[in-house]
């Protein structure tokens, strides 16, 4: 079982079960569908460390690059290593292919983030 | 927010619609990569209706538009077409555009969209010492661009158009069966051969129909400035603004000093006579980061800034991350190795034509 968060800018916290402190950090099907084709993603090191609510990379489409910014505070643990040969993973499935492992130093700044719910009406709103 | 005639079918059609020059345009349909090389290969079809139109008319015709147009119109065929600038005194330009010359008493100026009310005032105010009529007809045109290799065999078969007679820069006029009066001429903005066809909406509408039902790519905006760039053509507000100048944009070869005056003539005499201080160039950047609009342009010794990118992208046709930019004229000589910050990190650059491909007009 895994729980995911969402920040208001597309991008996602997952977190699995068993390692209640680990994030996987993504965007969201939502923000790849309106990049369109991801050629490039900037990603920070393993063991750079990343804050809440601010920027931690940026993912290019054809068109523009965006900031990533970052749902949870810590540790870069890995980043994923498939996206730099083959960044449109992120097109096929962004929630698998997570972007960077995050060891949290505060878990409780998820309570914080937007749930399922709340995401999916924001990005109601967001449709003209 | 303006809409074309076309937007019903654009959101009906499922693209990706966003606000550009006052008007709601579609980005893309599919994909921009997959609409880029559509044109590049066989052929896409452009809404491009946002764009402006201006005639000018009258005994001074010629006269007038030699002075607020940097190209030279008076030896120009009728039925020919020239792209220029019209310029500010100071040498900055107010747009680019096309000038269609029907004969010596009858222009039509093709501006930019997100120019329209700034280029219509310009060309009024200069206009008052001359006897010309100007007429921004701009709302009662819409616009299409068929581009690629197999435009014209498309135009010829899908719509019963034949292009085969028109020759490069060159435009005709023809009759719709409903009386309609409908403009094709050989030009684009991709780098290929195509063609650009005017009309009012209802006539736009149905061409872009059957374009669709015959199964022709349709392509949007994110495309069209993919492959402009590819090609080396600026874009009004990058590589031209109202601060550059197209000699600092290594347009002169569009700027006729011998032609007699025109408005900001003196300022491209003197920016030749001095050299520029700066000049739009092409990079190539090393390394995955794609260079984009803004970024600062470093020396390659030092941490100095010598100038900025404006346009960059992971070139589709040529698979390089290539840029436009404006950089200080010490640095603009082919070969200059350069640096380009992206983010956090900087990337080695290096200087080259910037024209990364290379156009397949029909002459």
């Amino acid at each position: 079982m895994s729980k995911i968060y969402f920040l208001p800018s597309h991008e996602y916290a997952r977190i699995d079960e068993q390692n209640p402190d680990i994030a996987y950090v993504g965007i969201t099907p939502y923000a790849a569908s309106q990049l369109g084709n991801v050629v490039y993603v900037d990603m920070p090191e393993a063991d750079d460390d990343v804050v809440a609510g601010e920027e931690f990379g940026a993912i290019e489409s054809v068109k523009a690059a965006s900031d990533l910014f970052s749902p949870v505070s810590g540790a870069v643990i890995e980043i994923n290593e498939h996206l730099l040969d083959n960044p449109r993973l992120i097109n096929q499935d962004p929630i698998e292919n997570w972007i960077i492992k995050v060891q949290m130093s505060d878990s409780s700044e998820l309570e914080k983030l937007l749930d399922a719910e709340a995401y999916d009406a924001l990005c109601k709103s967001e449709k003209h | 927010m303006k809409c074309t005639c076309l937007h019903e079918l654009h959101v009906q059609q499922g693209a990706l619609m966003a606000p550009f020059a006052g008007y709601d345009m579609p980005i893309q349909y599919d994909s921009i990569e997959q609409e880029h090389k559509a044109v590049r290969t066989s052929c896409g079809v452009f809404d491009v209706s946002h764009m402006g139109e201006v005639f000018v008319t009258g005994p001074a015709a010629t006269e007038f538009v030699n002075y607020i147009f940097t190209n030279d119109v008076a030896p120009l065929a009728d039925r020919g077409i020239l792209y220029g600038m019209m310029l500010h005194p100071d040498g900055g330009t107010v747009d680019d555009l096309l000038v269609y010359k029907y004969d010596s008493h009858r222009y039509l100026l093709v501006i930019n969209a997100s120019n329209i009310d700034k280029d219509v005032a310009w060309i009024e105010k200069c206009a008052a010492d001359f006897d010309v009529k100007v007429h921004n007809a701009s709302e009662e045109y819409a616009e299409l661009a068929l581009q690629g290799p197999q435009a014209e065999e498309c135009m010829k078969s899908v719509l019963g158009i034949d292009g085969s007679d028109l020759g490069f820069y060159t435009f005709k006029e023809l009759t719709a069966a409903d009386g309609t009066v409908v403009l094709v001429s050989r030009t684009g903005y991709t780098g290929e051969d195509g063609f650009e066809i005017y009309a009012p909406a209802q006539y736009i509408v149905s061409v872009w129909m059957r374009l669709m039902e015959a199964g022709v790519q349709p392509c949007g905006l994110g495309c069209r400035d993919t492959l402009r760039f590819e090609a080396g053509l600026p874009l009004y507000g990058d590589e031209l603004t109202d601060e550059i100048s197209p000699v600092e944009a290594a347009l002169s070869m569009f700027v006729k000093l011998d032609k007699g005056d025109f408005v900001g003539r003196q300022a491209c005499v003197d920016q030749k006579a001095d050299g520029v201080t700066r000049k739009v160039v092409g990079l190539e950047v090393m390394g995955q980061a794609i260079p984009r609009h803004g970024y600062e342009v470093l020396a390659a010794d030092s941490d100095t800034v010598v100038g900025h990118i404006t346009t960059g992208y992971r070139s589709i046709t040529l698979e390089r991350n290539l840029a436009m930019a404006l950089v200080e004229a010490k640095y603009a000589a082919l070969g200059t190795p350069l640096r380009v910050r992206v983010r956090r990190k900087i990337f080695d650059a290096v200087v080259i034509k910037k024209r990364f491909y290379t156009p397949n007009y029909k002459k």
